[in-house]
C-alpha cells in the first residue's frame, strides 16, 4: 500500500501545482500546458483508484481533443498580457474573499459529509465485484439500462448545439467557386478532349 | 532479504520490466533504421533512383551514418524561440511515440505490458502525438512552423475520430479492448464458419473490409505521411514544424514520427491482419515463431505505406478535411451500426 499512497501523493501534488500555474503562468499558452498536466495527472489519481476506463478516456477526450482546439485557439491570440495584469491588485481583495468564501462553504459541506457504509448495498444496481467484470461493462451497464434516457438526452443537446454551431457559421457565398468531387470523378475523357489530325502549315 | 516480499514485490519486477523496455527500444530502433532506409530505397526505386547506396555494402549503414550527423552538430535555438516549449517539444515527440509500443504484443505473451485497455492506451497515446506539433511549431515563434502547427492539430484531430471508431467496431467484435485479446479473437472467424482451416480468412480484414482501408488511410493521416504531410509540405511550408530545428532536436522530431510509423503499422497488424498468427494454421507455417509473422506483417503495411508515399500527389488541405470528416466519419458511424446489428442479429455478440 505504501507505494500507491506514494504514488497519490506524487500525481496529488504535481495536479494542484499544475492547477496553480494555470492560473499563475504569464504567458497564456504555458497555462494551457501546464492545464495538460493537470489532466495528466489527474488520470494517473484515476488509474490509481481502478478506474483505468475513465483514466484513459480523460486523457482522449480532454488532453487528445479539447486541450488541443483550446490551445490552438489560445496560439492564435494576440493579447497583450501586461495590460490585462494591470488592474491585478485592484480586483485581488474582492477576488481573494470569494475565494475564501468558496473554499470555507467546501470544507463545511464536504468536511461533514461521509459516504452511508449501507450505501453499496441498498444502491439501485450494486457496485459489482472488479474482480468479476471489468470497468467498461459496469459502466456500461449503469449507462444503457437504468441511465439511457439521460444518456440519450444528454447526447440530443450535443446534437443540437453541433447543429446550432454549424448553422451560425455556415455560408453559401454564390460568388466562390466550389468543387463537386462527383462531377470531377465522372468526368470522362471523350467528352473533354478531342484529338484532331492538324496538317502542317493549315491549322484547324 | 533477497526473499522478502517488499523485494519480490517492488524491486524485482520493475527491474525485470526495466530490462525488457531496453530490450524493446534497442530492437525498436534498429528496426527504425532499417524502416527508414527502407523508406528511401522504396521511394527511389519507384522514381527509377537508386538510394543510398554509398555508406556501408548498398547503403545499409546510411541510417547510422545520420544518426552521428545528427548527433555531432550543433542545437541552435532561435533568439525569439520560447526556448523551455522550444526543447520539450521534440521529447514530447519521441517519448511519447515510444510509449506506446510498451503495450504491443510482438508475439503471444511478449509485451513488456499487457494491461486490460492496451488498446485505448495506444489510442490515447497516437491522440497525444499531435502536441509534439503544436509545442514545436509556435515555440519556433515564426510563421511556416505556426501554420504546420495549426494544420496538424486540425488533421490529427479529425482522423483520430475515424480511428475511434474503427476501434469501436473492432471492439465490438473482439469484447475486450486487450491486445491480445484481440489477436486471439481472429483465430476463428469467417473462415472457419466456411469450413476453411483457420488461416488468413478468419483475420479482420475480411470481415470488417471497409474499416481495414479507413484505418489504413487514416493511419497515413494521422502519422504524417505523404500524402497527408501537410505539416511538413515542402513546397509550401519549407519543412513545417520542423523549419527551425536542427541536430538532436530534429532528429527526436524525425525518430518520433517514424516510431509512430511503424506503431501504426503494428497497430493494423494486430486489429486487422491476425498480430502472430500464422496465415496458414498448418505445418510449415506455424512452425515459424509468431513474432516472425508479426514482423513480415508489420512490413507488409509499411510497404504499402511507402508506395502510397510514392505514387499518390499530396492533398490539398480542404480535400483532406472533406475526406476525413464527409466519407471516413459518416462511412465509419454507419459501420458500427452495422457491425453492432449484424453481431446482435447472429448472436455473435
Amino acid at each position: 500500500m505504501s507505494v500507491i499512497a506514494l504514488f497519490f501523493y506524487l500525481f496529488a501534488t504535481i495536479t494542484v501545482a499544475s492547477a496553480f500555474m494555470v492560473i499563475a503562468a504569464r504567458n497564456p499558452v504555458h497555462s494551457v500546458l501546464f492545464l495538460i498536466l493537470a489532466f495528466f495527472n489527474a488520470s494517473g489519481l484515476f488509474m490509481l483508484m481502478g478506474a483505468e476506463f475513465l483514466a484513459l478516456i480523460l486523457i482522449v477526450v480532454y488532453v487528445g481533443a479539447v486541450a488541443v482546439l483550446f490551445l490552438f485557439v489560445v496560439m492564435m491570440l494576440d493579447v497583450d498580457f501586461a495590460e490585462l495584469r494591470e488592474g491585478f491588485l485592484q480586483y485581488l481583495p474582492i477576488g481573494g474573499i470569494i475565494a475564501a468564501i468558496m473554499a470555507i462553504e467546501l470544507v463545511l459541506v464536504l468536511g461533514s459529509y461521509s459516504l452511508d457504509a449501507e450505501t453499496a448495498r441498498v444502491a439501485v444496481q450494486p457496485i459489482p465485484d472488479m474482480a468479476e467484470t471489468s470497468n467498461i461493462k459496469a459502466l456500461g451497464d449503469l449507462l444503457y439500462t437504468r441511465y439511457i434516457f439521460f444518456f440519450q438526452l444528454a447526447g440530443m443537446v450535443l446534437l443540437v448545439a453541433m447543429v446550432g454551431a454549424i448553422v451560425l457559421t455556415l455560408s453559401h457565398r454564390p460568388d466562390v467557386k466550389r468543387q463537386n468531387i462527383a462531377d470531377q470523378v465522372a468526368r470522362d475523357p471523350n467528352d473533354a478532349v478531342t484529338l484532331r489530325g492538324v496538317k502542317s502549315g493549315e491549322g484547324i | 532479504m533477497f526473499e522478502s516480499e517488499f523485494f519480490q514485490t517492488y524491486v524485482v519486477p520493475p527491474l525485470w520490466m526495466l530490462g525488457q523496455s531496453v530490450l524493446l527500444l534497442v530492437v525498436l530502433l534498429i528496426g527504425v533504421a532499417y524502416i527508414l532506409y527502407a523508406d528511401r530505397k522504396i521511394f527511389a526505386a519507384v522514381q527509377m533512383r537508386r538510394g543510398p547506396n554509398v555508406v556501408g555494402p548498398w547503403g545499409l549503414l546510411q541510417s547510422f551514418a545520420d544518426l552521428t550527423k545528427f548527433v555531432l552538430k550543433e542545437p541552435i535555438v532561435p533568439a525569439g524561440a520560447n526556448k523551455g516549449v522550444f526543447l520539450m517539444a521534440p521529447l514530447v515527440a519521441g517519448v511519447l511515440a515510444l510509449s506506446a509500443w510498451a503495450v504491443v504484443p510482438i508475439a503471444d505473451g511478449w509485451a513488456v505490458a499487457d494491461p486490460n485497455l492496451g488498446l485505448l492506451f495506444v489510442f490515447a497515446i497516437s491522440s497525444l502525438e499531435v502536441y509534439g506539433i503544436i509545442m514545436g511549431g509556435w515555440a519556433s515563434n515564426s510563421k511556416y512552423p505556426f501554420l504546420a502547427a495549426l494544420r496538424s492539430a486540425a488533421q490529427m484531430v479529425s482522423y483520430e475520430v475515424s480511428i475511434g471508431f474503427v476501434i469501436i467496431t473492432v471492439l465490438l467484435c473482439v469484447g475486450s479492448l486487450n491486445l491480445t485479446d484481440v489477436v486471439n479473437a481472429q483465430r476463428d472467424g469467417l473462415g472457419t464458419m466456411m469450413g476453411a482451416p483457420n488461416s488468413l480468412l478468419d483475420w479482420h480484414w475480411l470481415a470488417l473490409f471497409p474499416m481495414f482501408i479507413v484505418f489504413f488511410i487514416s493511419a497515413i493521416a494521422e502519422t504524417n505521411r505523404p500524402p497527408f504531410d501537410l505539416p511538413e509540405a515542402e513546397s509550401e511550408l519549407v519543412a513545417g514544424h520542423m523549419v527551425e530545428y536542427s541536430s538532436t532536436p530534429f532528429l527526436l522530431f524525425f525518430l518520433g514520427e517514424f516510431v509512430a510509423i511503424c506503431l501504426m503499422c503494428a497497430l493494423t497488424t494486430l486489429l486487422f491482419l491476425g498480430g502472430w498468427l500464422p496465415p496458414v494454421d498448418i505445418a510449415p507455417f506455424n512452425w515459424i515463431h509468431g513474432s516472425v509473422w508479426f514482423v513480415l506483417k508489420g512490413l507488409l503495411v509499411f510497404f504499402c505505406m511507402a508506395m502510397v508515399r510514392s505514387i499518390v500527389p499530396r492533398y490539398r488541405y480542404d480535400q483532406l478535411m472533406r475526406l476525413g470528416w464527409k466519407v471516413f466519419l459518416p462511412l465509419s458511424l454507419f459501420m458500427v451500426f452495422l457491425t453492432a446489428f449484424v453481431l446482435q442479429l447472429m448472436g455473435w455478440a
